[in-house]
């Protein structure tokens, strides 16, 4: 990750959107003080609504986390765990963070597990993880991350592992719950679909940086980086993109992100690559809310 | 034209939980199969997760028995097809470029592996078919000799498809050919799918649960649901006018990449049953917004027309 700059705002979804390996995934990790061990961070500044995160210790980053911030993963089998029921689990977030009593934590608990349109919520607590369906899990997952009401919620990829249908509703879910709590949703996909039906603002990573950020409409009507634009053409859309045509792709492949680096990322597979390309580029805004790294 | 493969009536039960006292119960995997598929066709087939699609794919493939049933490839019973008949006529692609190649090969060791079994050609042939196989599916001859983890997700999936390809089969099995791969990456597959069938006409089985893959691919789509087709029709008329109530909230779950639009709402409300035990009737009634009286009690039967195929009791009229 080189350089990131983000912000979400509360009741905002800011979706990252980027293929693997571009550093979408360590985003969300750093923010949330989990990167893995031999890594590093440095940020000029990194703060929850006003809490600066680069100095809280890892104490107060782990009280932070689970109450004013959650993360959500993509597969909820790895991130639930198997040995306690749904119910412990669940219960255990508000014990650890709020003065709550037992009594309180399973109220709460089965009034998330209904938000979320669970049935039967009450006997769900007893059940473990692995009793429940792909969808099912996904949901105890966001009724757990709920459970402090916390004031930025991280999914990345949420819906990677289920159904279209589920997928839908998962977003739903998702986008409601933002509304309602008024929460900052950060969604990191590499479904432009998601994109385009759940966010307010989109940022595209590659290699590393993002260098493509605007609102969605903006960055959907008129993609301004060369990658963004050949990502959107690689993609069937039914109406748009005649059947069985060729699709659009991207020549060539991420560059290794080992060592120093320099100038456009992109340039190696870039079709409007210029000698300018060689030398770092900005993030530059086009239009109002629409800035990219590109200069074109 | 002629079937290049056909399904009959195909059925594929499994017992689950008995154990040498107790007699476990049956979950019917595919229940009653009806599919065929002509020469050159790309035959889709879409559905959730757990309705049987993998399974019906092993079946074609000769690595299931079906418990009932039977399958025709050419003309002859799949059964009766020896297994190496089978594979010189039919070949997969898996989901999973990372497990369906063995690491300790070389890529030329992996795609030479058909003629070696098949006994196709002195050595100098198999070389000779191996890099003409990487060449077809646009794979720079110089990784002949590499292994697999030095290859990319995509490039992985080009070894793959060589390696389906070079027996030159009838059929290929796609079994979520790009599911694992990245969207540029996907593209490139697709294209290169479109490509081979073009070039030596090879006839597909796709596969999918995404649905704008099956869209742009497939010349017709089967839709599963619980063990059964519920609907087969061409791609046209399937997207353009979906007619059994599940096709369309599938279709209607779709995020294509379209701002402003929000997220559907399906409706499909119950989650999908439990396999073990199908609702009666209609297994698609209790998620059903169109369900009738009827839909609870009696299954309806296949309703044929125009090359097309629909279960469901709002079509077909009373009798029906």
């Amino acid at each position: 990750m080189r350089r990131v700059t983000l912000s979400v705002e509360r009741g905002e979804t800011l979706c990252i959107v980027g293929e693997s390996g571009c550093g979408k995934s360590l985003t969300a990790l750093a923010i949330m003080g989990l990167l893995p061990r031999r890594t590093r961070r440095t940020a000029s500044r990194l703060a929850l609504d006003g809490i600066d995160l680069m100095a809280a210790s890892d104490a107060e980053l782990a009280d932070l986390r689970g109450s004013r911030m959650a993360m959500i993963f993509q597969e909820p089998m790895t991130s639930l765990n198997p040995c306690y029921t749904v119910g412990n689990q669940m219960e255990e977030m508000l014990l650890r963070h709020r003065k709550a009593s037992r009594r309180e934590a399973r109220d709460r608990a089965v009034q998330l597990l209904e938000k979320v349109g669970m049935t039967a919520a009450a006997s769900r607590l007893q059940q473990y993880p692995h009793q429940l369906s792909g969808g099912l899990r996904q949901r105890v997952m966001i009724a757990m991350v709920m459970m402090c009401n916390p004031d930025l919620i991280i999914a990345d990829e949420p819906t990677t592992a289920l159904d279209v249908t589920i997928q839908a509703q998962i977003l739903l879910l998702l986008a409601e719950l933002r509304r309602e709590f008024g929460m900052g949703l950060i969604l990191i996909t590499h479904d432009l679909g998601i994109v385009a039906r759940i966010a307010d603002r989109v940022a595209v990573m590659y290699a590393g940086q993002i260098v493509e950020e605007g609102t969605v409409a903006a960055v959907f009507r008129d993609p301004l980086h060369p990658y963004t634009r050949g990502l959107m053409n690689c993609i069937p859309v039914p109406g748009k993109v005649a059947r069985g045509s060729r699709l659009g792709s991207i020549p060539g492949m991420v560059p290794s992100l080992i060592g120093t680096l320099s100038g456009c990322s992109f340039r190696e597979r870039c079709d409007f690559r210029r000698p300018e390309c060689e030398a770092d580029i900005a993030l530059t805004v086009a239009t109002a809310g629409h800035a990219r790294r590109c200069i074109l | 034209m002629s079937q290049l493969l056909e399904v009959r009536a195909l059925e594929r039960t499994f017992r689950i939980g008995g154990n040498a006292f107790r007699k476990g119960r049956t979950l019917k995997a595919v229940n009653g199969v009806d599919l065929a598929v002509a020469s050159g066709e790309i035959l889709g087939i879409v559905g959730e997760s757990g309705c049987g699609k993998s399974t019906l794919a092993k079946m074609m493939l000769g690595l299931l028995e079906p418990t009932g049933g039977e399958i025709l490839l050419e003309g002859a019973p799949l059964a009766a097809m020896s297994r190496l008949d089978r594979a010189r006529r039919m070949q997969p692609i898996f989901q999973d470029p990372y497990s369906s190649l063995n690491p300790r090969q070389s890529i030329a060791d992996i795609v030479s592996l058909p003629l070696r079994v098949h006994r196709i050609g002195a050595a100098a042939e198999q070389k000779r078919k191996v890099l003409e196989a990487l060449d077809l599916v646009g794979l720079a001859r110089r990784y002949a000799g590499s292994y697999p983890n030095q290859l990319s997700g995509g490039q992985r999936q080009r070894v793959a498809i060589a390696r389906a390809l070079v027996m030159r089969p009838s059929l290929v099995i796609c079994d979520e050919p790009t599911s694992a791969l990245d969207v540029s990456v996907q593209s490139q597959i697709l294209n290169l799918l479109l490509d081979l069938r073009r070039e030596l006409g090879v006839t597909y089985i796709l596969i999918s649960h995404n649905l704008a893959v099956v869209e742009h691919l497939a010349t017709r789509v089967a839709v599963m649901y619980l063990g059964r087709i519920v609907e087969d029709s061409d791609t046209e008329s399937l997207f353009r006018a979906p007619k059994h109530p599940y096709t369309r909230a599938l279709l209607d779950s779709v995020l294509t990449p379209e701002p402003g639009r929000g997220i559907p709402d399906a409706q499909l409300g119950v989650a999908y049953p439990n396999p073990i035990d199908p609702p009666a009737g209609c297994t698609f009634h209790p998620r059903c917004r169109h369900a009738l009286p009827r839909c609870r009690v009696d299954a309806p039967l296949p309703v044929r027309e125009a090359g097309g195929l629909v279960e469901c009791h709002l079509y077909g009229g009373p009798s029906a």
